[in-house]
């Protein structure tokens, strides 16, 4: 079992109407493997992780997770099964404060309902786990301020803590660099790769090259929902098909 | 007298309670009088025609009334904002129409004979409830609850179960509001399906939209307020309708949040013995070295 992938998606066709937002993907994730997707606007990246998270409902085609079938379960069921994602446009709880964020991923309050009734929400086993994974992020130090007072950068890297604090087996990062800085790009790529053993798996959607480059171990490219190539970072990027559909063609 | 404004207030502050909490998930509710109701009217059949305990009838009551409020939100539910409200008022107007035309209740000529229910016992029950919900605002649950309302998808994606977090939202609201029914009919000794209009459930919102929806004393003061006031400015009585709404539009026009808005973070992190990594790196920077 320790070399079946941690993710396997065969055939996956996601349709609305007559747009084919993917149109029969297949790839693995394997155990231990940062797995980047690149691709220009409306390639279907998104969808995909939309696809994979219940978000959406497959049109058709198979998702498995550790040898468990998720596809069109319900979010709730594939985020307790152990996927973690974080969104494209930022998603924060906005009124609660950062900390809270991240309080509010722990599996057993957002699993066992009744039982959290029964537990304190200053919980001090669960405050400490949870700043532990802010440190990582570099967010300790802003743990009791407003979600909405944070940075651009900080807002990007309290998603993935709060992805985190669920103890997700596979991490769905979409577009964990988008808006960042170069400075700011460098320090998320150095978080990564501090996370990196803390999960399985990751799956990185980014339109950054240098941190596509510097984080994924394979790539695979996307164009029109369907999968153009996929290989080792520095063959994916000068496939003469990424090229044109990155920067057009003149024919 | 007094004891009769001590009653109003402690029951319409235990319905705002009841819409409150089943705002807590992000739902709007114009059910309200409907659960009341049923509180009420299952609570007098087992005191009057079977001799229950005004206790045993009130909490079996209310528990059937949770019950009939999950199996019609299960589908309800589903719907959100303007078209779930649509449909708590059809709920509304359902039972009112289904109690005028159940003759073993008294139908439209209404059901009396309950007694048992003073002023104390309200108060008491407002005590019980509000540290029930006092309770649950300390706890994680409260969390989940806030991330249900502000992103359900989100939520949903955390592992939280959203259907079913709503609809225990909204069996707990039908739960207190008839706690409310049920010592209502017991106090009143008589009541009609009239007494459950529309325009109860749409008041209740109200008190809650003006004492603030964000925490529990909000409810509280959104309540009391608007039960008392008018009995103590009697010009205000006759003009309890025009002032209401005067209130609410003033409110939504330079206050939208409500009079309480405050909400107090439900945990903060207090490092342990003063000595976790940021505080010891403040006091690395102002030590004199």
């Amino acid at each position: 079992m320790q070399d079946s992938p941690v993710l396997s998606v065969t055939a996956l066709c996601k349709h609305f109407g007559g747009v084919r937002a993917l149109d029969g993907i297949d790839l693995q994730v394997r155990r231990g493997e940062v797995l980047g997707i690149v691709g220009p606007n409306g390639a279907g990246k998104t969808a995909l992780i939309n696809t994979i998270t219940g978000f959406y409902r497959a049109t058709s085609g198979r998702i498995v997770l550790n040898g468990t079938e998720i596809t069109s379960l319900p979010t709730y069921r594939i985020g307790r099964l152990g996927v973690g994602r974080t969104f494209q446009n930022i998603r924060l709880f906005k009124r609660m404060s950062v900390l809270e964020n991240v309080l509010v991923a722990y599996k057993e309050n957002a699993t066992h309902l009744f039982r959290s009734i029964f537990r304190s929400a200053s919980n001090r086993v669960q405050q400490e786990q949870a700043m532990e994974w802010l440190e990582l992020l570099q967010l300790a130090d802003k743990a009791n301020q407003l979600a909405s007072s944070l940075s651009y950068g900080d807002a990007r890297r309290l998603e993935i803590a709060r992805a985190l604090a669920g103890n997700p087996r596979l991490l769905l990062l979409d577009e964990p660099a988008a808006g960042m800085n170069e400075s700011e790009t460098g320090q998320l790529i150095d978080d990564i790769h501090e996370l990196k053993h803390k999960v399985d798996a990751i799956l990185l959607v980014e339109h950054d090259m240098d941190l596509i480059r510097k984080l994924s171990d394979r790539l695979i490219a996307m164009d029109y929902g369907k999968k153009i190539t996929e290989g080792t970072p520095a063959e994916v990027l000068r496939h003469p098909e990424v090229l044109r559909a990155y920067l057009g063609s003149d024919e | 007298m007094i004891a009769d404004h001590l009653f109003f207030a402690g029951i319409n502050v235990l319905l705002a309670w009841s819409v409150y909490v089943v705002l807590m998930t992000g739902s709007l509710s114009f059910a309200q009088g409907m659960f009341m109701a049923v509180g009420c009217y299952t609570a007098g059949v087992l005191t009057v025609k079977f001799g229950w305990p005004l206790l045993a009838a009130t909490l079996a009551a209310a528990t059937l009334a949770s019950i009939v409020a999950a199996v019609v939100g299960w589908p309800a539910l589903r719907l959100r904002g303007v078209y779930l409200i649509l449909v708590t008022i059809g709920i509304t107007f359902c039972g009112r129409v289904l109690l005028e035309n159940v003759e073993y209740v008294g139908g439209v000529a209404g059901f009396g004979g309950m007694s048992g229910a003073s002023h104390t016992t309200v108060l008491v029950a407002v005590a019980l409830i509000g540290t029930a919900i006092f309770w649950l605002s300390r706890s994680p649950l409260q969390r989940t609850l806030d991330a249900v309302r502000e992103d359900d998808r989100v939520a949903a994606s955390l592992g939280i179960n959203v259907p079913v977090v709503r609809l225990i939202g909204f069996a707990s609201g039908a739960f207190i509001a008839a706690i409310a029914g049920s010592l209502f009919g017991h106090y009143m000794s008589f009541v009609r399906p009239e007494s459950f209009d529309i325009l109860l459930s749409v008041y209740v919102v109200l008190y809650v939209v003006l004492g603030g929806v964000n925490n529990m004393w909000g409810a509280l003061l959104g309540a009391t307020v608007m039960t008392l006031l008018p009995e103590y400015f009697r010009v205000l009585a006759e003009w309890r309708p025009t002032v209401f709404g005067l209130a609410i539009l003033l409110m939504l026009l330079f206050r939208p949040q409500g009079l309480l808005s405050f909400r107090t973070l439900s945990s903060r992190w207090k490092p342990a013995n003063g000595a976790s990594a940021i505080t010891t790196d403040e006091q690395c920077k102002t030590a004199p070295s």
